[in-house]
């Protein structure tokens, strides 16, 4: 695991938070915490929280969502409540799950430049990252296109070129390749796997599917009714056959090799998160028989 | 049946989204449309229920030319959940949303009470019964959408990306209902980019690129041939990347299918053991 320091980059302690007029919290005595430089996966079934815990990340949650926030919570070294969400925005970008909501100029490019050219960025500095954010997402062609005639995987294209062009210290992608082709949803995914490791941005990725994302991860954190209820190691976690494991949507190799594994076959190893990790495992065991 | 003939359709901006498109969908078949963002799928479906209206060629509904008749008829017969979710809720609670169009059909207050309830329950959207779907997460608004259309029981159901937000459990609720739809003789269509969830209903799957159809077939000779992967953004689901890896070991590349697999290896691990 790559580490570029030992300094948590987001803190969480007991943070409960409820929705105005909600009838409960939407995350409960939630305390996590995240390394810089790490590359961390949050899954959880449909309404456990998800969203609402990245909306703190950012400020959105206290400073544009009201309701009740309660517990510590900081991220960059900031006191999350304590400082409003352009200034959070200098540090976390934040990828909406509905990009829809997070577009709103004439045109791609423009959409793209918004958060640089807010941040006072020299135009030259702009250009370059903008052009570069858009090629790496495959929207270069499309710059000149109003964003609201794009369809939905354009339009979430824009959303994560957008984060990506401000380079923040840590980039939070709340579902971000739901709309995308498979292909595309994968060298996204390589993008944001190399911003990672090269630039060491921390990268706190939301995900139903595993199956596209988990070899990335250095840290997945599971979380149920609004509370984190699994964390840790990925391959760790995926080896348990914890019950809490049910419902989340884990790789299909690694489903595989829990079957097998029922089945009485005997494998070598960390349980694989990924088809290449499967397939060493296959290759291994029909090599001892030879 | 729908019939589609040599479609074309051009946006009012001049993007030229479909370039000639035919083909011909059964009663009762369960058909998935997947390929490259803007490829031309949301457009495609729109003209199923009469939403946009070809620039050129034809698209015949149960006999019935779109071009003949209003939206409104066609949705009696064709039920149609967006992409995107917030294009398609309005009310002020979930069970608002989920009436209203049985409202709109004539159902009576009995039927419509057990309509919505039967829907709720399937959706796992009972506790949100009087919530604002304004105020559900994303995957539960995908959800409500849902809920609305299947509760009135469609002849022809278009499910524009129905996996998007959901956890494991409510796809699969959503594949066990598709295939119980299809005994009722239901045609199903779902645009989506979720390979792994298409591996698991193994449905008749079109391939769309550049406003053209590139290839049709069933899932498991789609999604598993090399050529025409080659030529579309799709990868394929992590069960047939496992036997490509082994394909040089002899194996068969072409399996989509979990049990599939875990027969293919434990033959092979018996053969090699003894
Ligand atoms: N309202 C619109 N006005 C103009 N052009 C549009 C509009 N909606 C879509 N397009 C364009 O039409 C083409 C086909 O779009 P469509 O939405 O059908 O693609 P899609 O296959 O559904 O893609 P995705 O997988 O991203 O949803 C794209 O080039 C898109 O940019
Ligand atoms: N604006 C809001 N007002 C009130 N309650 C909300 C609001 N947004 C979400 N909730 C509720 O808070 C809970 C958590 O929602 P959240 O959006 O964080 O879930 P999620 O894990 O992101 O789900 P999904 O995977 O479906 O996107 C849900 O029960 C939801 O109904
Ligand atoms: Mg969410
Ligand atoms: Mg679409």
């Amino acid at each position: 695991m790559v580490k570029y320091a030992t300094m948590p980059v987001i803190e969480t302690r007991n943070l409960t938070y409820t929705y105005p007029e909600a009838a409960k919290a939407s995350i409960v005595d939630v305390s996590i915490r995240i390394e810089k430089g790490e590359f961390v996966l949050i899954t959880g079934p449909s309404g456990c929280g998800k969203t609402t815990l990245c909306r703190c990340f950012n400020g959105l949650i206290p400073h544009f969502y009201h309701g009740t926030l309660e517990g510590e919570i900081t991220v960059a070294g900031l006191n999350v409540k304590e400082h409003p969400t352009y200034e959070m925005a200098k540090y976390v970008g934040l990828v909406f799950q509905n990009p829809e909501n997070q577009l709103f100029a004439l045109s791609v490019e423009k959409d793209v430049a918004f958060g640089l050219e807010n941040l006072g960025v020299p135009r030259d500095e702009i250009r370059s990252r903008v052009d570069w954010a858009m090629k790496i997402t495959g929207i270069y062609e499309l710059r000149e296109r109003a964003p609201y005639e794009l369809s939905g995987g354009q339009q979430q294209r824009v959303a994560i070129a957008s984060v990506l062009a401000m380079k923040p210290d840590v980039i939070v992608l709340d579902e971000p390749t739901s709309f995308l082709d498979p292909l595309g949803a994968k060298k996204i995914f390589e993008v944001i796997h190399r911003l990672n490791r090269e630039l060491g941005i921390t990268i706190v990725l939301v995900e139903h599917r595993l199956d596209l994302t988990v070899k990335y991860a250095d840290h997945i954190i599971i979380m149920q009714d609004g509370k984190v209820i699994l964390e840790g190691d990925p391959h760790k976690i995926l080896d348990s056959e914890d019950m809490r494991l049910i419902g989340v949507g884990i790789p299909k190799v690694t489903r595989l090799y829990q079957l097998l594994k029922a089945d009485g076959v005997k494998f070598h190893g960390k349980v694989p998160l990924s088809p290449e990790e499967m397939a060493e495992k296959v290759r291994r065991i029909l090599k001892t028989h030879d | 049946m729908i019939e589609v003939q040599d479609l074309h359709f051009t946006y009012p901006s001049g993007v030229e989204a479909l370039k000639g498109i035919s083909l011909k969908i059964e009663d009762g078949e369960f058909v998935a449309i997947m390929g490259e963002n803007g490829a031309g799928k949301t457009t495609l479906v729109k003209h199923f229920n009469g939403l946009l209206k070809p620039t050129k060629g034809r698209v015949i509904v149960n006999g019935i030319e779109t071009t003949k008749v209003s939206v409104a008829t066609l949705a009696r017969k064709v039920g149609f959940v967006f992409q995107n979710p917030d294009h398609q809720l309005f009310a002020e609670t979930v069970e608002e949303e989920i009436s209203f169009a049985l409202r709109n059909f004539g159902f009576s207050p009995s039927v419509i009470e057990k309509r919505v309830t039967w829907a709720l329950n399937l959706l796992g959207l009972m506790q949100y019964r009087k919530t604002s779907p304004f105020m559900l997460s994303g995957g539960e608004r995908k959800r409500v959408a849902l809920a609305s259309v299947l509760a009135w029981d469609p002849e022809i159901l278009i499910l524009d990306e129905p996996t998007i937000g959901q956890d494991y459990q409510q796809k699969e609720n959503l594949r066990q209902f598709i295939m119980q739809l299809r005994t009722q003789g239901k045609t199903v269509l779902v645009v989506t980019h979720d390979v792994e969830f298409v591996a698991e209903c193994n449905p008749r799957v079109l391939l769309m690129r550049g406003g053209k159809l590139i290839a049709d077939g069933a899932a498991r000779k789609v999604l598993t041939d090399p050529e025409i992967l080659a030529q579309s953004s799709i990868v394929p689901p992590q069960i047939t990347q496992l036997f490509i890896e082994l394909s040089s070991l002899g194996f068969p590349s072409d399996i989509i299918d979990l049990y599939e697999a875990r027969e293919t290896l434990l033959k092979a691990f018996g053969a090699a053991a003894k």
